[in-house]
């Protein structure tokens, strides 16, 4: 995305290219947007009163009144008025969603590279199998909420789904962007111009956006998935 | 595959409507922040006139209860985010590019995006007064009251969507500021010789940019609870209403030096120079700024004291509180020690320089009173309070801007502010703001709450309401005066030299008002006093290059305002219709595709 001025073409105080700094300085700001939603979602997990929770977890009878009829199928009774409920997460398969992010961000290494070395060819491929990586994620989260809608849990269910739709649905709206993102520099390389002469520069900041996402999501996926109750 | 594609070309003329529609020039840019801030800044005054017509006598009914709620939040969201900020963000985006001695701002479209997005959320919020009803439960907006069950109609949604809008906008200007202030320095500029102004706004920068995403978490939450059925904040669902002081504080905290810093970034420029002497201890100032930058992270929990907090929150954060006193009175006694055995010239903006050191330093100390949880306890939620955040923000935030307007009006305009009119508008502001905010104090020890529409005779409250009523007309009719003073300087001819005032900052260097590249030639910087140094060390300005030098400007560009266009449209469809929201995104992408592909060169 050129941002040119008047003075670009000098060099800077820092030596530092002004669009870096500001992606820097932007993604500075994210930290502290997840970090918030991440804090509100920690306050919830300790006081969970009702099911569906993200673990398994032993509750009385009384937290079962008035759940949803999907919540309370995953709820056996173990006597002494005592029910234990199975948590709702999949670790396996998230597993799997997050080593697919993963990948995603050496298939970025590898574009930028070929970015940089004006192996054009080799970038254009690259991108592709990240776009489509990042595609594959958003799959992945697309059966997660599907699957955890079918089990009771949703934005009213109680307070581990709104924070844990709001962290990872906000998560998964800056991956999509991403992809778009990633989209229309794919597109707009197949110009006769292609990138410019700034091409390599291009996919670096692309770069830098997409493996800050992926990072957010290696420190969701260990307090949310990885972290036991 | 598409092998061209077209971009809107811009206008030719530098001239009507559309040349300031699409200008990306920082200083028209600034000129439209200053000005529109200005008229939200009437538009505050008059809704504050109504409440103190309201408040004058005993059982008075101007208003009603409903309207007088919806004055009492809107009058503090329009002076906090639509007048205070936005004429600080005027001075920013004319004077920062000019001081660091460069051509521009990092980024011009995304200041102009800056700009058109304010402009957006300003007119979002402020309509709501038509479109049913104003935001009327206070700018903190405390759950659950916010609630769709407590607060069914669209008032909130307004407040919620048009501060989501202002908040991207400060975020974009932040941004743009934070990197031009590194980045963009003239040669020999290094940090330690950056004007106090531009150390402020960089410091502003710093916390709009870790502030704005807590506040943004909060309101998501509670556009969620509103409209996606979740429940955050209210306790019926089991959310926690104190969620949302937190989140608030975290932001609303800094918002206050968000609010003062740019005052005392201006102070610092003008009162060296009625002076005539360098400021005492820069880099006392500029570290203390830096000081209170940080603690003011360490302090939001003083907003909640009465929520139950532990006795060891309690001691922590009193301490904090207490603590940031002590960069503030360094500062004090830094601007008192620059003023000493200099020879002063008492202009207009001298005067309002000292008030400001005087106004603030009583808002100063009564914040220092509430520090304490005991005492505070006592005080919440009376009018000590409102006495102590007016002597702050218009003893101090808007006493230091029109310090700043009188000083900088040469350099914008080319033209000057009468004396004469300024000395009658400064002597009724400075005995109006006493005449209305003082007493408040004695109505807060007597007991009057903060929020209630009208009172009855025989508590001890009558007098001192219509004195502050008095006082605030005087504040109304000095602001006349003022209009007055502006309407007259711009008939004149522009006859102002490049540096009226004998300054030391570099915007002082090129014409009044700079050309549109600012600098024919970029300046050279020796010393932390720039022009007084070469002055005194007998370097001769730079000889201007012959008039046949092209100076390259990027061309002005429709796609910031079209961005914004699609925020509003994005911002509204939660309101109306999703169906506009999705509308919004189209237009966002489709910007943003002519934004990357315009030519810039
Ligand atoms: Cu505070």
């Amino acid at each position: 995305m050129a941002q040119a001025s008047a003075v670009e073409h000098h060099p800077t105080s820092t030596g530092t290219d002004n669009r870096k700094l500001l992606w820097w300085i932007f993604l500075g700001s994210e930290c502290l947007f997840f970090g918030s939603l991440l804090a509100t979602y920690l306050i919830f997990k300790g006081s969970l009163a009702i099911p569906p929770f993200p673990t398994d977890r032993i509750v009385d009878a009384a937290a079962l009144v008035g759940v949803s009829d999907a919540a309370r199928e995953a709820c056996h009774s173990i006597g002494n008025n005592l029910f234990e409920c199975e948590g709702i997460l999949d670790v396996p398969v998230t597993s799997q969603s997050t080593f697919v992010l993963l990948m995603s961000s050496v298939t970025m290494v590898l574009a930028v590279y070929g970015a940089q070395n004006n192996r054009l060819k080799m970038m254009k491929l690259w991108l592709l199998a990240t776009m489509l990586l990042g595609l594959a994620f958003l799959g992945y989260q697309v059966f997660e909420f599907t699957t955890f809608g079918n089990e009771g849990l949703n934005l009213s269910s109680n307070q581990f789904g709104a924070s844990f739709f709001m962290l990872t649905g906000f998560h998964g709206t800056h991956v999509a962007v991403g992809v778009l993102y990633l989209g229309s520099l794919l597109f707009a390389s197949f110009r006769r111009s292609g990138l410019g002469p700034e091409a390599g520069f291009h996919i670096e900041s692309a770069g830098l956006y997409w493996h800050f996402v992926d990072v957010v999501w290696i420190v969701l996926f260990t307090v949310l998935y990885l972290i036991p109750a | 595959m598409a092998t061209a594609v077209e971009t809107l070309a811009p206008p030719a003329t530098q001239s009507g409507i559309w040349s300031w529609i699409t200008t990306i020039d920082h200083k028209r840019i600034g000129a439209l922040y200053a000005i529109t801030g200005f008229i939200f800044f009437l538009v505050g005054g008059v809704e504050a006139l109504l409440i103190r017509a309201q408040l004058a006598v005993p059982n008075g009914d101007v208003i009603d209860p409903e309207l007088f709620n919806q004055l009492f939040g809107v009058h503090a969201l329009t002076m906090i985010f639509l007048a205070v900020m936005p004429m600080g963000a005027g001075f920013f985006n004319y004077m920062i590019p000019l001081m660091i001695g460069a051509r521009d701002v990092a980024f011009p479209r995304l200041n102009a995006l800056s700009y058109w997005i304010f402009l957006g959320g300003a007119l979002l919020l402020t309509s709501s007064f038509i479109f049913g009803g104003a935001p009327d439960a206070g700018w903190f907006a405390y759950a659950p009251l916010t609630s769709e069950q407590f607060s069914p109609g669209r008032n909130m949604d307004f407040y919620v969507l048009g501060i989501l809008m202002l908040g991207v906008s400060s975020m974009a200007a932040a941004l743009n500021f934070a990197v031009t202030i590194i980045n963009m320095r003239a040669p020999g500029m290094s940090l330690l010789r950056m004007p106090v102004f531009v150390w402020m706004t960089l410091i502003i920068s710093a916390l709009l940019i870790l502030a704005l995403p807590p506040l943004t978490v909060a309101l998501l939450q509670l556009l969620f609870d509103r409209h996606y059925e979740t429940s955050f904040l209210s306790p019926g669902g089991g959310g926690d209403p104190l969620l949302w002081q937190h989140l608030f504080w975290v932001f609303g905290h800094p918002e206050v030096y968000i609010l003062i810093l740019p005052a005392m970034g201006i102070v610092s420029e003008t009162l060296p120079v009625f002076s005539r002497k360098p400021l005492f201890g820069y880099s006392a100032i500029v570290f203390s700024g830096m000081a209170i930058a940080f603690l003011g992270w360490a302090v939001w929990s003083h907003h909640m004291y009465t929520t139950g907090l532990g006795p060891v929150q309690k001691s922590i954060f009193a301490g904090t509180t207490m603590t940031i006193g002590v960069p503030t009175g360094i500062k004090i006694f830094n601007w008192l020690a620059t003023m000493y055995g200099g020879s002063i010239r008492f202009t207009t903006s001298m005067y309002f320089a000292v008030a400001f050191i005087a106004l603030f330093t009583i808002g100063g100390i009564s914040g220092v009173m509430h520090a304490s949880p005991p005492i505070d306890t006592q005080q919440q939620d009376t009018y000590w309070i409102v006495a102590h955040i007016h002597y702050v923000l218009v003893g101090g935030a808007l006493m230091g801007i029109f310090s700043g307007i009188y000083y900088w009006f040469p350099k914008m305009t080319g033209r000057f502010l009468g004396e004469g009119l300024g000395q009658v508008h400064f002597w009724l502001m400075f005995i109006g703001i006493n005449l209305t905010f003082f007493p408040m104090h004695f109505l807060g020890t007597a007991g009057m709450p903060r929020r209630i529409y009208t009172y009855d005779s025989g508590m001890g409250w009558d007098f001192w309401n219509m004195v502050a009523t008095i006082g605030a007309l005087v504040i109304g009719v000095s602001l006349l005066v003022f209009i007055a003073n502006f309407f007259r300087a711009m008939g004149q001819k522009p006859t102002a030299p490049n540096n009226p005032w004998d300054a030391a900052t570099l915007e002082w260097a090129t014409t009044s008002p700079p050309p549109e590249h600012d600098f024919d030639l970029i300046p050279i910087v020796r010393g932390r006093d720039p022009l007084w140094f070469d002055r005194d060390h007998g370097h001769a300005p730079a000889a201007a290059p012959d008039s046949a030098v092209h100076i390259h400007l990027p061309p002005p560009s429709y796609y910031p305002m079209m961005m914004a266009v699609g925020v509003l449209l994005l911002a509204v469809g939660p309101m109306t219709h999703l169906v506009l929201t999705a509308f919004g995104a189209v237009v966002i992408a489709y910007s943003v595709w002519g934004w990357a592909l315009e030519p810039t060169d």
